[in-house]
């Protein structure tokens, strides 16, 4: 029992947070009097009420890094139950599982959805909807350890299970004020982005829908042409905003701190621009005859590679139709991810490096057998543990990538279908290709596929082990 | 010059060797009696037995009135403790032995910051004479003077080189313009040669020159090595490191072969670019799939001299790589001599020979002109730089109408910032710095070069 007081204290801390955010929309609910407000004052009482009894339990012992993972992934579960239920209240999303896979692809900030309108949305409901990408981008727990200290020591471990990439390390001495200054970079970013699509023409509210799902790399579009009716300039802005939310930033740690020199230098970015760039020019060409101009093909590419690439969602034109050679790439970075340390998904740039320079590695180690060879990373050598838990990760995302494609095949639908709605929401990207491309939506998943796309996207954003050990803790133990 | 030494290693023990002989008090300090008996049995030096960090040992060994304390024990740190202490407890020059590679490029730092007044690594320093003779295969050494500005080049005669039986004074007119040939050593003696000299096979033969001309001179000689564009290097110890750092550096692939698993790993976490190999190196397999014939360059490295002389025989005759050998022993010289190896590195004896030089260079007594003092072919000529403070017999004449004694030779005059490698024609000015290369007795002033 003493074991789970500390858990149980967690979820009480998490809930007074879910309230409180809960507010927020409720306010802009009276703002622009759509007459949902009040579901969500309730909501904010149903969270309080289990919520301030469990948060007054004395949390006993410090968590180890497991049970951080376990205690992770049960929250953000416990985040997105409570969080579905003003949505589904409000008649916004009148389906629970509808209601929870919503509410599940904002907060893993994935941002498929299974409305095919999403403009019938209130506007209550859509400021929660992109808020929850905001939220989820750079984590509750990490806002969680900001705004207050909860375990000393011990939040270091549910900053590892949370946090993106294989090597999550303090950037300044305390967990605390690491947290704290994760979230200033974070909004930073958001506060540069609102003020530049408000100079662009944007009204605030959309500004800043946009801009959660922005910065969060999640992808709500407001209208169900996504990003495609903005002008272009509003449109160079969000692809140059998504491009920066998937990268590491450890690299704004170091602009800020003036170290630019150092900040150019991370691997992980240089391989993740060079990227960037190659597709954008690859794709560029490779569908120019679709678009009137160089210019043209060249902001839709860069649009579309730099939405995807850091899992974000959002489009500008149906990439659906583009050619075949633009489709696989476009998969292939759905796979690639963003950077460690952002608030992107997939697999993370610095992990496919790893891998590539272990290749590397074996090739050579064919011609010379002998030979010893230490793998680096930014000019130090990565430690045995990291490469092994980096395999370990691929091993796995590729494992759970076929089951879930498998069971998502029961259902009968084309190959791509299935294929890119699991690679759309295990990489937390949002839309795929075919039946769920940009231009689609989930909705007519069944039940049964929702739950495990759910799943998907939960495991996506924590990196799959929290989500594993959680469900292997769930199964009965035998005594 | 009252001289304190601490740590009687191997390096203490050579500095020992050569500063006794020149008359300085030297008082040993280490913590190991045997190792001081061993050293005070055979040269005339004080031993204290204590531990050379403790300030109250210091004092008993004469720190008060030390003009020079030397740091040569194990340990960088304990050298650079005991430094500082020395320093502050006398009015003493310090010179600190610091190896570790980490410290090597903090060097500048640790000199200031400690006050030292030398800082030397063998291992670093062994290392940059096996990198140059990679970068110029001609030869097997490069004596370098005067903080880098001269150079010596040493390379060994051979019956199929067109100067092989000629005489000098017939050579100046061609082969050896711009070349001044400073010593033969032939068998056991160093000759200071004139112009009826000729050069036999199996000379050892040094000139001064530039890096230009002696690359066209080497040409002509029929010697067409360039420098080596790859590597092996057997042994994987600090020397290696440095030389590999410095190879690397240089643009030369790098093999290490190193038969510590964990040392292997620390060597690929130093030397990203470098290639580290497993195994020993001694086995003949290994060197087989490594493809030794490949290699141009070949270093043996090890802790055993005679596993580095095999490694170096096999090299040589396996390859057509330029080969150099650590010997740590060189009491042993006239054995190693007769196998023909190309070149032999002694770290030990170059770190001595570098505290030596430093040494004599303060306690050169102020009515004598030489500015420097450097050993040349085992101490059996010294190469001497003197500068010209004033008019005398040797100035405004030009060097083929002064009678110039039989065993010495001018090598080079610098003049203007500029290095000029001298001929007949030239003359001596005021403000030249000026290398005289002798093989016997030593001279304090310039005058006393004339017969």
């Amino acid at each position: 029992m003493k074991k789970n007081s500390i858990i149980l204290y967690i979820v009480g801390i998490l809930l007074l947070f879910e309230g409180a955010f809960l507010l927020l929309p409720m306010i802009i609910s009276l703002i622009y009097k759509d007459g949902n407000w009040m579901w969500y004052l309730l909501t904010v009482f149903i969270c309080l009420v289990p919520g301030i009894p469990l948060a007054r339990i004395k949390p006993g012992k410090n968590l180890s890094l497991k049970e951080g993972y376990i205690i992770v992934a049960l929250c953000w579960v416990v985040l997105s139950i409570f969080g579905a239920i003003p949505l589904m209240l409000s008649g916004d999303i009148p389906d629970y599982i509808d209601a929870l896979f919503e509410t599940v692809s904002g907060f893993t900030t994935t941002g498929a959805s299974i409305l095919s309108d999403v403009t019938v949305l209130s506007r209550s409901g859509m400021f929660w909807r992109s808020f929850m990408h905001w939220i989820g981008g750079m984590g509750i727990f990490m806002f969680m350890m900001a705004v207050l200290p909860m375990l000393g020591t011990s939040d270091m471990n549910l900053m590892r299970a949370e946090s993106t990439g294989p090597s999550v390390e303090r950037i300044v001495p305390h967990v605390r004020d690491t947290a704290r200054l994760m979230y200033s970079m974070y909004f930073g970013i958001t506060i540069a982005e609102i003020v530049a699509l408000l100079i662009s023409g944007m009204d605030l509210y959309s500004s800043a829908l946009l801009t959660f799902g922005t910065v969060g790399t999640g992808g709500f579009g407001m209208v169900n042409e996504s990003c495609g009716t903005y002008t272009a300039t509003q449109q160079m802005i969000i692809a140059i905003f998504m491009a920066a939310s998937g990268i590491n930033y450890t690299f704004y740690f170091f602009i800020i701190s003036r170290k630019i020199k150092e900040a150019f230098q991370i691997e992980e970015v240089k391989y993740y621009l060079a990227i960037v760039l190659t597709s954008t020019i690859i794709i560029a060409v490779n569908i120019s005859h679709i678009y009137q101009s160089t210019g043209e093909s060249l902001r839709q590419a860069f649009f579309q590679v730099s939405s995807i690439m850091t899992t974000t969602g959002f489009s500008t034109t149906d990439f659906d139709r583009w050619p075949e050679l633009s489709r696989t790439i476009l998969i292939m970075l759905m796979m690639i991810g963003g950077c460690s340390g952002s608030t992107a998904g997939g697999i993370k740039v610095y992990r496919i490096v790893l891998l590539m320079k272990q290749f590397a590695k074996e090739l050579s180690v064919l011609r010379h057998p002998r030979e010893v060879k230490l793998l680096r990373m930014d000019g130090n050598t990565v430690k045995e543990p990291v490469i092994r838990s980096t395999n370990v990760f691929i091993s796995i995302y590729f494992v759970i990538f076929f089951i879930s494609l498998l069971f998502i095949s029961i259902e009968n639908y084309d190959f791509t279908t299935g294929f890119t709605a699991v690679a759309a929401t295990i990489n937390n990207i949002g839309p795929g290709l075919s039946l769920v491309g940009p231009t689609c939506n989930y909705g007519f998943f069944s039940v049964y596929s929702k739950i495990i796309l759910i799943f998907d996207m939960l495991a996506g954003r924590l990196e799959l082990f929290p989500m594993l050990l959680f469900f292997s803790m769930l199964k009965p133990r035998r005594k | 010059m009252n001289i304190v030494i601490v740590g009687c290693g191997k390096v203490g023990m050579v500095i020992t060797k050569l500063l006794s002989s020149e008359d300085h008090n030297i008082t040993l300090v280490d913590e190991d009696s045997e190792a001081i008996s061993a050293v005070t049995n055979h040269y005339d030096a004080m031993g204290i037995i204590g531990n050379g960090v403790s300030y109250q040992t210091l004092v008993e060994a004469g720190i008060k009135d030390c003009d020079l304390f030397i740091a040569v024990t194990d340990s960088d740190e304990k050298n650079l403790l005991a430094c500082l202490i020395a320093g502050r407890a006398g009015r003493c020059k310090t010179i600190a032995r610091v190896r570790n590679p980490i410290y090597s490029h903090e060097i500048d730092f640790l000199k200031r910051e400690f006050n030292l007044a030398m800082v030397i690594n063998p291992e670093d320093t062994a290392a940059m004479e096996i990198s140059r003779v990679f970068l110029f295969p001609q030869v097997f050494k490069i004596d370098t003077f005067s903080g880098g500005r001269v150079e010596l080049f040493h390379f060994h005669v051979t019956e199929e080189m067109p100067i092989c039986g000629q005489a000098l004074s017939v050579l100046r007119e061609d082969i050896l313009k711009g070349i001044i040939v400073c010593t033969i050593r032939r068998g056991k003696d160093v000759i200071i040669p004139k112009g009826n000299f000729s050069f036999a096979a199996d000379d050892d033969v040094s000139i001064a020159t530039t890096r230009k001309d002696a690359l066209a001179f080497f040409k002509k000689l029929g010697v067409v090595k360039g420098r080596v564009r790859n590597a092996m290097i057997v042994g994987g110890g600090t020397l290696s490191y440095y030389l590999a750092e410095r190879l690397l550096r240089s643009g030369i692939e790098t093999t290490i072969v190193e038969m510590d698993y964990k040392r292997c790993e620390e060597l690929s976490e130093g030397l990203p670019a470098a290639r580290i190999i497993h195994g020993d190196g001694t086995n003949r397999d290994l060197l087989d799939q490594e493809d030794l014939s490949s290699f141009q360059g070949f270093a043996a490295l090890t802790g055993l001299d005679e596993e580095n002389i095999l490694l170096s025989l096999y090299a040589g005759k396996h390859s057509k790589a330029k080969v150099v050998t650590k010997i740590g022993r060189l009491n042993f010289g006239s054995v190693i001599d007769a196998l023909n190896l190309d070149t032999i590195i002694n770290p030990s004896a170059i770190t001595a020979d570098y505290i030596v030089k430093f040494a004599r260079s303060l306690s050169t007594d102020p009515s004598n002109d030489v500015e420097s003092l450097y050993k040349l072919e085992d101490g059996k000529a010294e190469a001497i730089e003197f500068k010209i403070k004033e008019e005398s017999a040797v100035t405004g004449v030009a060097l083929k109408d002064l009678k110039i004694r039989k065993d010495a030779i001018v090598c080079s005059i610098f003049r203007n910032g500029k290095n000029i490698i001298p001929t007949g024609q030239d003359e001596l000015m005021i403000g030249d710095r000026v290398i005289i290369v002798m093989s016997g007795g030593r001279i304090a002033n310039i005058k006393e070069i004339l017969e």
